[in-house]
């Protein structure tokens, strides 16, 4: 009943807030926005669940689950619950959206109530995406997030918002198609083994051994096919290298508060999706090959820093840095240990938060020096005191410095990692290497834009930020570091639904 | 005691088409030169609200649920006639408040809307037919208002030439279809479906009777604008006025296939050849062909061109393909899921298509112009008409969350479910091509800056209500799809089980 009521409270808002005038939709738009807030941390307050949502003798929290479509042998039911996974993502993606809205203040002047009506049918679908538990309304959720995406970019975009709005909807779109096609496929293959298009029946007839040939494809070769095609689809979420390049693009186009949620929650899907299908469903896969997927993952935990190593453009920087961040989710999500799963899911939140804060922290110097150009800047530290002093916060959280959330995740990653599987360790040891570079491009952007003599190549004066702008990066840098000095605000309920994923798999601690 | 309605009156949506027609003879008949352009379509919305309105109340009162035969079987009304009996009377519904507007200037107000009115009595009638005989006719009298419709602007070029080149080539297969059903004759001698049905058993489709089913396939053909009698779709779409395109690319459509469902799965059931002789005409064959040659040339030619109304043609050409599935997965087990299946498309397209001829009647209300650079920037003038716009484009598309994600996932799951895994295919694959000039137009509305200055004079209450209103059923069939399919099962149960 709640999420349905945190889904329609939101929807509704984005009704209202398309309909208002556009002087005041902004301010109408984040007051409306707390109430999902409101909402979500009331829903963590009186949250009670236990074990995975997709796996034998869990409770779910919220839960409902009504029939919907009855298509021959297939009922399709409108089935959402949370579990320890998905209710931090929940939480996420309301504090965020709120703070995204604020950051948009500044940046949108033209069509704001659609702007703003978009951004928050953005978050309803979103919400959908982390709470639905059947595939077809998990499927109506993860594409309702494409459109307003695609047209958020295409209309607030930079200079090339056409070309990126188009890449990254037709990217996704495609990806999208890989991924029905092989859990359609894993469903018909089970047969009479299920009848439903139930997240859970699938997963747990899957694990049990069901899968039979669909036509002239084996057991074995459908579960192949069937992981190949949803973990292509989703790595282009994510997204991992070589699938990576659309993220840029859109990154360096969109406009910071959509920017905020891309990298904060738009990627998480990736992850998420990556852990509840692929990681849960087809367990004996990816353990089969985990070597290739940790290659995957550092691949893009090295190359990616390389790349953002290369940047001179600062929002590209932070956008390379995501790519980086993400590959160690995958690296956690492949151990199959409590320490490595949890870490990757505790990942997903703390990164959310810091890049969040990263692009936001661009986007405020942006607006008052147009330019994000590296060499264009230096001493900005003394104009806008606060957010210099967020900005660099935020790095070394991105660093991974201790009692902040991105050093917990990390450690428990990396943790988890380490004696995973045959040759983790030098799969862990090289990605652990990635932070030095990531150490090296951040100190070295701030060194150059932050420090030093003030000195800027544009026109414009530059001032210190005004409230609306600073203050919801104070807000992140905050809870970035109260992720960090308190890992088990989320962490219990994280381990809790991770935990039956990992003996399952043979995995340690 | 309850009251009984007299069996006659099961043909109500049809009675009350035929009625509003002849109200507005009266009315143009009193006052030819009649302004009272509010009388004459809200004579004919109330005609088709109350046409739809009685399908729902015979459809949840399970009328149809033992057939009702008429006339000597020459009709039968059962739940699959009064399903479509509502997809045409909401259309209708649609096209005429529409018109309000639409028509404003022309002359011939009150004729158009009884050739409206005539052409959707001639539709509810088609799904209803059990005899050759009745088909021929109600299909003649749809087409035949359809031919004036959309040559119904007479100063226009485009308009009269569409209406010539769709009256020839209606001819023509009118004349095959004629053919057709007169060879079948002669070999069954009898033009009831279930008989003809008994004689086919007998000898199989083979011979003269072979060849009169496909020629009976060809007049559908033409009536659904599906290969190879598809080409006056583009001409006859283009040149219409666009409500009228939007009639007949989703209620004419829906009749043909409507007819065709009936006329193969009672007349020719599958397993008269399939038990008989080897040398039968496989029309399930024929019709596999058709559908994915229809499917893969209406998405092909809707890429290629520069005109929204062009192109929605053939994504109209290419929708027909689609439905085809329902016939063409035949045989293969799973006879009444994808028949069903079939039958939910035509509802769910009859909105999301009619909203989007509906939009481009408002585009050429406001004279924005035709091609997709023309379409650029709109969504600063009109965001709620390009929201609506833009639904309907994605629901065409097949993307969630609407409607149309819904009914063409479960038809090409019926397909994959009847064993014929490359027929889905071929659909999934063109399904994922059409976003590709479905895209274009959303991207022109939203995100192109405006190429040319116009200004948006007036906003007409009747296009906007339409266009809404369209909206609306396609966006709540997708959590409101349940009944559709109930409904749209049992339809297939009447033709299949």
């Amino acid at each position: 009943m709640w999420i349905e009521a945190l889904i329609a409270v939101t929807l509704a808002s984005a009704g209202a807030v398309f309909l208002s005038p556009n002087k005041v939709a902004g301010k109408i738009a984040f007051v409306l926005s707390l109430l999902p807030v409101g909402g979500s941390l009331w829903m963590y307050s009186t949250y009670e669940a236990s074990g995975n949502a997709l796996l034998e003798g869990s409770t779910l929290a919220f839960e409902t689950n009504a029939d919907w479509i009855v298509a021959g042998p297939y009922s399709l039911n409108w089935h959402v619950g949370l579990d320890g996974i998905s209710m931090p993502l929940i939480a996420l993606t309301t504090v965020l959206t709120s703070l995204a809205l604020l950051a948009s203040w500044t940046p949108i002047d033209e069509r704001q109530s659609q702007f703003y009506g978009l951004m928050l049918f953005l978050e309803a679908s979103l919400l959908g995406v982390f709470s639905a538990l059947d595939f077809f309304v998990w499927f109506v959720f993860w594409e309702m997030v494409l459109v307003p995406m695609y047209v958020l970019i295409g209309v607030w975009g930079g200079p090339r918002r056409k070309y990126a709005a188009i890449k990254m909807f037709v990217y996704t779109n495609i990806a999208s198609l890989a991924l029905f096609i092989g859990f359609t496929a894993l469903v018909f293959g089970l047969g009479d083994a299920v009848n439903t298009f139930d997240m859970a029946a699938v997963a747990q007839a899957l694990r049990a051994g069901e899968l039979g040939a669909l036509g002239p494809i084996g057991a074995g070769t459908l579960k192949l096919v069937a992981f190949v095609a949803m973990f292509v689809g989703f790595a282009v979420k994510v997204p991992v290298v070589p699938f990576h390049t659309w993220l840029p693009d859109a990154h360096v186009e969109a406009p910071t508060p959509v920017s905020i949620m891309l990298a904060g929650v738009l990627l998480k899907m990736g992850t998420y999706a990556l852990l509840r299908f692929n990681f849960t469903m087809l367990p004996d896969i990816a353990q089969q090959n985990a070597q290739l997927i940790a290659l995957f993952a550092v691949i893009s935990v090295i190359y990616g820093a390389m790349l953002a190593l290369a940047q001179t453009d600062l929002k590209r920087i932070v956008a390379y840095s995501s790519v980086s961040s993400m590959g160690y989710v995958i690296l956690g999500l492949v151990a199959y240990t409590v320490y490595g799963m949890g870490g990757a899911t505790f990942q997903m939140v703390a990164h959310g938060l810091i890049s969040g804060l990263m692009f936001m922290a661009v986007g405020v110097i942006y607006n008052t020096t147009h330019t994000r150009m590296v060499s264009d800047m230096s001493g900005l530290a003394s104009k806008m005191p606060i957010t210099v002093a967020v900005f660099v916060a935020g790095a070394f959280g991105y660093m991974g410095l201790p009692l902040m959330a991105g050093f917990a995740a990390e450690l428990f990653i990396f943790l988890g990692a380490f004696g995973a599987f045959e040759g983790s360790v030098l799969f862990t040891a090289a990605a652990m290497f990635g932070i030095v570079i990531v150490a090296g491009y951040l100190l070295l952007a701030m060194q150059r834009t932050l420090f030093g003599p003030f000195e800027i190549e544009t026109d414009y004066e530059v001032s210190p930020a005004a409230f609306h702008d600073v203050a919801p990066l104070v807000v992140l840098i905050l809870l970035v570091v109260l992720l960090g000095v308190d890992p088990n605000i989320f962490f219990e309920m994280i381990q809790n639904a991770v935990d039956p994923l990992a003996p399952a798999a043979g995995g340690g601690v | 005691m309850v009251y009984q309605l007299p069996p006659w009156a099961a043909l109500a949506p049809t009675l009350l088409f035929v009625a509003v027609a002849l109200v507005l003879f009266v009315i143009d008949s009193i006052n030819p030169d009649t302004e009272n352009r509010l009388l004459l379509a809200a004579t004919a919305t109330a005609g088709s609200l109350a046409a739809a309105g009685v399908s729902v109340w015979y459809l949840l009162a399970g009328t149809g649920e033992a057939p009702i035969r008429l006339f000597q079987n020459t009709l039968v009304v059962d739940t699959m006639s009064l399903f479509f009996a509502f997809v045409f009377a909401s259309v209708t519904a649609l096209v005429v408040v529409a018109s309000y507007d639409y028509m404003r200037d022309h002359s011939y107000q009150a004729e158009y809307y009884a050739l409206v009115a005539l052409a959707a009595s001639g539709m509810t009638l088609m799904p209803a037919a059990n005899s050759l005989a009745v088909v021929f006719i109600s299909l003649e009298l749809s087409s035949l208002p359809s031919y004036a419709l959309v040559a119904i602007l007479k100063r226009n070029r485009g308009s009269v030439e569409a209406g010539l080149k769709y009256f020839l080539i209606g001819a023509l297969s009118s004349s095959i279809l004629a053919y057709g059903i007169s060879l079948v004759y002669a070999v069954s001698g009898s033009l009831l479906l279930p008989q003809v049905a008994e004689a086919a058993s007998v000898e199989g489709l083979t011979g003269v009777l072979g060849i009169g089913v496909l020629m009976v396939l060809g007049g559908f053909a033409f009536k659904t604008a599906s290969v190879p009698f598809h080409f006056w779709a583009p001409e006859a779409y283009e040149g219409a006025p666009a409500p009228v395109s939007a009639f007949l690319s989703s209620a004419s459509k829906a009749a043909g296939f409507a007819v065709a469902f009936r006329v193969f799965t009672v007349a020719f059931p599958v397993e008269t050849y399939v038990q008989t002789a080897a040398a039968s005409i496989d029309w399930v064959l024929a019709v596999q062909i058709l559908a994915v040659v229809t499917m893969t040339l209406g998405n092909f030619a809707a890429a290629t061109q520069d005109t929204v109304k062009r192109m929605l043609a053939y994504s109209s050409v290419g929708h027909a393909g689609y439905a085809l599935i329902g016939l063409a997965a035949l045989t293969g087990g799973n006879d009444q899921f994808v028949l069903g299946a079939s039958m939910a498309h035509l509802l769910v397209y009859g909105f999301m298509n009619t909203g989007a001829f509906l939009f481009i009647a408002l585009a050429e209300y406001w004279s924005v112009g035709r091609t997709f650079e023309d379409y650029n920037g709109l969504a600063t003038r009109a965001p709620f008409a390009c929201a609506a716009m833009t639904v309907f484009m994605f629901s065409l598309a097949g993307l969630p969350p609407f409607g149309g994600f819904a009914s063409k996932y479960l038809l090409f799951a019926g397909a994959v479910g009847a064993g014929f895994w490359w027929l889905a295919a071929v659909g999934a694959i063109n399904s994922a091509l059409s976003l590709y000039y479905y895209s274009r137009v959303v991207k022109a509305m939203w995100i192109e800056e405006p190429s040319s200055e116009f200004a948006i004079e007036s906003k007409p209450v009747g296009l906007y209500a339409a266009i809404a209103a369209a909206a609306v059923a396609t966006v709540l069939l997708l959590p409101g799809f349940a009944p559709v399919w109930e409904y749209a099962q049992s339809a297939a149960a009447a033709l299949v089980a």
